[in-house]
Formats: structure tokens, sequence, C-alpha cells
């Protein structure tokens, strides 16, 4: 065995199907049935059970156009259920971090994991306990890849999940075993390596990871830019990406969604703006930080075609920043009623904030001295809903029906994050006990 | 209010549970201050004292009666740690039939049997026909009086 010569092992912990894996856990009676989860407003399918895989079902296929299949396979149904994910999803990364001290959450279904190369004997014998630990823990199944760079853990979790040999683990140490590896890999499984590069490398005739890490170096900067010879790199086992332990700051912060019917009045829209500058306005307060471009958009359904179609937006900038719910709402509702046309089917709408700041961040003001009452405020509305569930204390402007609301027709119960939707544990009479 | 009863100053302060403040047992009082000051504790976590391991801990809520003589009762909410290894005689959340069911398990050097609580229901003996899954270790049951 050759080992690879950087100083550090990769690995990257990848949930099974992870929505769908988050439905079983509560609904052990699913195990090896055929699920989907739906997108918010019940769209398209966003995750996919190894059953539904098999029936020729692709990701994010829009939902109406698979009911037969769907209906004929008696595959059940749920709409996102974002709070149970969410839950779940800091369940995995707090197991991993109780056994890992560098940790980097890249999505909410993976995880990086980083050590120094030497410190674990049987690298197998090590993924493989990490993955029994994560599933006995949360319950939810894990594919686990180790490589010498971050694109090759990547790949790893790729054969982890592929080859049915492997037992959901697969590590990458012998550089011997490398270009065989490689050989098995197209260009568009790469990570770091998009669809157009991808495209753009097949009509020159580079078809897998191994002809690629075989071509000159200056030819692939020129055919990928200076990113994807970082990617080669990676691939050829010289680490180039190091873990991200803090997020990017972000540049923006925002929240849009189709209505579940269309909406015509200029109230509903009013609503919908409003809460969606309340959760993009929590958001900008948990991340520290205050906004000073408030943008707003709303559009109707361009592919019902019959209808007639409208679409505008406003940008407005605060003349001092703010995370304060209600300056935000204010400063969303003016530009909303701005671009507002009565007559029209409106099916999305949508608010940006952007000129995101730090929240200590304070631009001298010749009038307005900030108001530390109104910051209180906000802490004070945060703590209550963090303690006793989203949405108990809102600005009025966002309404009580909504009658606008998304469509989530089957919607599991918020298992771990209310009182009341706990899961049922049976204490029951014999005759359920039937053998099957 | 009264002046100076420290026994009201601790009801006061106990449902607050936002504010950590630490607990003074002396009144506001212009008087000497209480010699307890000096051995201020910590105030008491439920959660500390109920969930080991928060990562892999679940609530469930109880459905029916089989239970009882474990001191489980119908709509009861049971504390659920994964990463406990279920041995003999622990109360259980085991997979039958596809169902969350709550048992104690009862392992022997040949057998498996998870038994129900209550002298109505008889007992479900595990073998290669009724695979057991387990899925977790109740640790606690928390029931109203």
């Amino acid at each position: 065995m050759k080992q690879f010569y950087g100083e550090k092992t990769f690995g990257l912990i990848d949930c099974n199907n992870f929505y769908v894996s988050c439905e079983r856990l509560f609904r052990p009676d699913l195990a090896n049935k055929p699920v989907v989860v739906l997108s918010n407003n019940d769209g398209c399918i966003i995750a996919r059970s190894n059953e539904v895989k098999k029936l020729g079902i692709s990701m994010g296929a829009p939902y109406f156009k698979h009911k037969a299949l769907i209906r004929k396979y008696n595959v059940t149904v749920f709409s996102s259920n974002y709070p149970l994910y969410g839950d779940i999803s800091q369940r995995v990364m707090d197991v991993l971090m109780q056994m890992e001290p560098e940790v980097e959450v890249y999505s909410i279904d993976e995880a990086f994991i980083t050590f120094p190369k030497g410190k674990y004997l049987d690298l197998e014998n090590y993924a493989g306990f990490l993955k029994n630990t994560v599933q006995r823990d949360t319950g939810i199944p894990v594919s686990i890849g180790f490589g010498p760079t971050k694109t090759l853990a990547k790949i790893a979790t790729w054969f982890a999940k592929k080859k049915s040999s492997t037992d959901s683990t697969f590590v990458m140490n012998d550089q011997h075993h490398l270009e065989t590896l490689l050989a098995g890999v197209d260009v568009s499984d790469i990570w770091g390596i998009g669809r157009r590069y991808a495209d753009r490398l097949k009509k020159q005739g580079v078809h897998t990871a191994l002809a690629l890490i075989q071509c000159n170096d200056t030819w692939i900067k020129k055919q990928l830019t200076i990113a994807g010879l970082r990617t080669v790199m990676e691939l050829r086992g010289i680490p180039c990406i190091s873990l991200e332990k803090a997020p990017p700051v972000k540049k923006s912060i925002g929240t849009s969604r189709s209505f579940g019917q269309p909406v015509h009045a200029l109230s509903a829209l009013q609503e919908a703006v409003a809460t969606y500058t309340t959760q993009a306005a929590f958001k900008l307060r948990s991340r520290g930080l205050k906004a000073s471009i408030i943008h707003v958009f709303i559009r109707t359904n361009s592919f019902r075609k019959e209808q007639a179609q409208y679409c505008n937006s406003k940008t407005l900038t605060l003349s001092e920043s703010s995370s304060h719910t209600a300056t935000l709402i204010k400063a969303a509702l003016t530009s909303l009623k701005a671009i507002y046309q009565p007559g029209y089917h409106y099916q999305k709408a949508g608010i940006l904030l952007s000129g995101l700041v730090p929240e200590n961040y304070e631009q001298l003001h010749l009038f307005n001295a900030p108001d530390p009452s109104s910051i209180s405020l906000m802490e004070a509305v945060d703590t209550i809903n963090k303690r006793w569930g989203r949405d108990t204390i809102q600005s009025g402007a966002v309404g009580l029906i909504r009658d606008w609301c998304h469509r989530q027709l089957e919607k599991s119960p918020a298992y771990t994050t209310r009182w009341s939707e706990l899961p049922i544990v049976k204490a029951a009479p014999p005759e359920t006990f039937s053998v099957a | 209010m009264e002046n100076s009863s420290p026994i009201k100053e601790i009801y006061s302060s106990a449902g607050d549970i936002s504010l950590q403040r630490p607990l003074f047992l002396s009144g506001v009082s212009a008087g000497f201050p209480s010699p307890a000051d000096d051995y201020l504790d910590r105030k008491l976590d439920l959660n500390e004292h109920l969930v080991k391991n928060p990562a892999a801990t679940y609530f469930v809520r109880v459905a029916g009666d089989s239970m009882t003589g474990a001191g489980i009762n119908d709509n009861d909410i049971l504390v659920v740690d994964r990463s406990l290894e279920p041995s003999s005689s622990n109360i259980v959340i085991a997979i039958v039939n596809g169902e969350l069911t709550v048992k104690r398990l009862i392992k022997t050097r040949n057998s498996c049997r998870l038994i129900a609580e209550n002298p109505d229901y008889p007992p479900l003996e595990i073998n290669e026909d009724t695979p057991l899954e387990i899925w977790g270790v109740a640790t606690y049951a928390i029931h109203t009086l």
C-alpha cells in the first residue's frame, strides 16, 4: 500500500435519503416501503426512498407527473416537514461533534470531518464505528467516505452509496488504487465540477475523473479556471480545500414561496410579505446582522400562459440599517403597495434583505438615535418564540387566517419540536401482536 | 408585601426560568445579610437530570394501559435514550409489527421476551419469526399526578 503524502484524512458523512429517513424514524411501518417527500407547496419530489429510485422517478420531478405511478405502487407521500428535518439534522451533527473535534456542517444532511493521518490505525473500522454510532443515537442511516482530500472523501462517499459490497462506508487511502477508482467516476459526478463544465470536458473527450487528472495543468486552468484546477489537484490527492468551520458570511437573506392557490387581493399579499419579512428578520437577528436594503417581488404563474402575466419588484434603502421586524415590515409593505396591480392571479411573493452589517455596527445618524427599547423588544419576541414555538408572538400584519398559505396536505407531525405532537408508543392489547 | 419572609422570595423567583439570577435567601431588608448568601448554589435544571444525552434522546407519548405495573400509564411521556445498550429488565421501545411499542425486555441465555406489565396481557416471545428491533431504552416516565 502506498499512502498519500497529505498530513490529514478527510471524511464526509452523508445521511441516506435524509428527509425520507426522518419520516421513517417515527413510522417503522414504512421500512422497505416506497416513500417520497415533496417540496414546499407539494410541487416537486425532493426526496426518494431507494424503492422509489428503482421506479425511475427522478429527483426534482413534478409530483403531478408521477401521480399515477405513485398510486399504482402505493408510495407514501409526505409534504416537507422542515422543523422535523432541522431538529434531526442538528442531532446528527451533535453526535459527530461529540466524537470529532473538527466538523464542518456542509448542508442539512452532510458534514465533513478531518483528523491527522494516523490518528486511527484502522480507518475501515473507524468509519464503521462512526456510522453505527450516528445510526444508533439518532436513528438516521448514513454513508461515510474517507480520503486524503475533501474532493476524494466526497467520491469515497459516492462509492459507499453505489457499491453494494461496501456496507455504506468506503476508504480511499491507497494511492495505488486511486487510478482504478477514478476510472469509474464520470466527470459530472465530481464535487465542484458543474454540469456546464462537465459537458465541456466531455465534448473534448475527457469523460472520467481519471482522464481529467491526466490532463495538463495549463489546459485544465484554461477549461475550468483556477477553481477547477484546485479540484483536479484534490483528485490527485493533494489537499487544497480546508474545512470551513464557520459558515461564510451571508450577503443576503431572503424568503420567498409560492402560494397554495392564486392570490388576488392586496391584503393577502400584504400578509404573505409581512410573514416572509418576519421570518427573514428572525434569521437576520439570529446571525447577529442588520439589513439596510430590502427588495420585494411579486409575480404571476408563468406556466399558465392563458392568464395575464405580471411581475415586478422594488428595492428600498433604509435610512438606517435595522433588524427590527416592524421597521422591516413597514418598508416591505411600502414597496409592495407601489408595485401591486389589481386584476392578476399572483402565484409567488418574496423578500430579500441585503446590505448586511453586524448588529454592533452603528452608522452615526444625525437625527435618530437607535432606540434601545426596540432591541430588547425583539430579543423578548425571539425568546418567547423559541420557547413556545414559532409564531407565538408576531406582528399583526401577518394576519391570522392566511388562506394564501402554501399547500401542505401530507405533512407529518412535528414529532420532536411540539409537546402536542409527540410520537405515540403503544401499550396495547395483545391482538395487535399477532405474528405477521 | 409583608416584609422579609424569605420563603416568599423563593416562590416568586423560582417560576421565572428565563432570568438566570442567583437566588438570594435573604429578604429585602435593611438589616444584616443572610449568612447563607456566601453559600449560593446553582439552580437545578430538570433536563440535566432526565436527559443524559440530548442528541440521542427523544420524547414519546404512551397510548394504552399494558405497562401500568411498571408505573407507566396511558398518556404518560417517556424519555427515550437511543444511545443506551438495551439489557434485560430494561423498559424498551420496540418495533413490533411496524409499530412503536413499549415493553419490558427479558433476556435469558437462550431466549428473549417482551413482557407487558399488566396481568391481562400475555408476553411476546421473540424468535426468528418475530425479529426484534429495539428502537430505544426508556429511562423516565413523566406523568401527571
